[in-house]
């Protein structure tokens, strides 16, 4: 396949409660083998994927949260954020983790995958997108 | 133009497997390609044979399986899915050392790349469900 598309993995759920956060991210992670021009984005409850110092102990369920953190070796690393979503929630984005990549074009500069975007601005990206997928 | 279709719900509980097929239908009535079909997270359940409705309701299972053998149409059951929720066919049954298979005729399992691949290669992918 020569052809690169921009792909965009829409993130709506929490990630606990259902099973479609945690097999959304299990569709990315394949994706990025395809050598895709990917971004994600997080909005509504989705925003709480990647809230910091998630712990499922007493849920008796996996905690996948550590897996988003693999997300930059991946090239997964336009990782956008629905300020809206963030503020209706009271979070901010010192509630979240810090994803980073390395910046192969930059010297290797270490760099932050998230963007906090307005509802409008995620608009306009989602809008350049070829393929989008919405989990 | 060529379609990918993605399906994420079980038939039945949810609506989104009969509006993908109602879809489906319409887009080949209309002339357009259906690359793939994919199903995903409780849309595997599509694709068991043993799914058995009131027989005044429509059989959501055969009628996937009657569109793939008159349009030779591509259907995959993802894996990973599959494997969490029992859907099975004979190579899953041989692999997982299980007692039978249930996949239904004209469906396969196959791996998520498969998904990737239809929206490379599709004009448009379109995903049924919440």
């Amino acid at each position: 396949m020569s052809d690169i598309k921009k792909f965009m993995y829409v993130n709506r759920t929490a990630p606990y409660g259902t099973i479609y956060a945690w097999e959304s991210l299990e569709v990315v992670l394949i994706g990025a083998a395809f050598e895709q021009d990917v971004a994600c984005a997080f909005i509504d409850d989705g925003v709480y994927q990647l809230v910091k110092g998630q712990d499922t102990t007493e849920l008796g369920i996996k905690n996948f949260s550590p897996t988003y953190a693999a997300l930059g070796d991946y090239d997964v690393n336009k990782i956008y954020v629905e300020k809206e979503s963030l503020e209706a929630r009271g979070l901010t984005i010192d509630d979240l983790m810090a994803l980073k990549y390395e910046d192969e074009d930059d010297d290797w500069a270490e760099k932050d995958s998230i963007h906090v975007v307005t509802a409008a601005e995620l608009a306009d990206i989602l809008e350049q997108q070829e393929v989008v997928f919405s989990f | 133009m060529k379609f990918a279709i993605q399906v994420n719900e079980g038939p039945y509980n949810h609506e989104a497997s009969v509006s993908a097929l109602n879809f489906v239908r319409a887009a080949v009535d209309a002339g357009h390609e259906i690359f793939r079909v994919f199903f995903y997270h409780d849309g595997v359940n599509n694709g068991t044979r043993y799914t058995t409705p009131p027989q005044d309701d429509i059989n959501i299972v055969n009628a996937w399986s009657e569109l793939a053998e008159k349009h030779s149409m591509d259907l995959v059951v993802c894996v990973a899915a599959a494997q969490r929720r029992g859907i099975v066919d004979e190579g899953e049954q041989e692999r997982n050392g299980k007692d039978g298979n249930n996949i239904a005729p004209g469906f396969r399992i196959s791996g998520l790349g498969q998904l990737i691949e239809a929206g490379i290669q599709s004009d448009r992918l379109v995903v049924f469900g919440d």
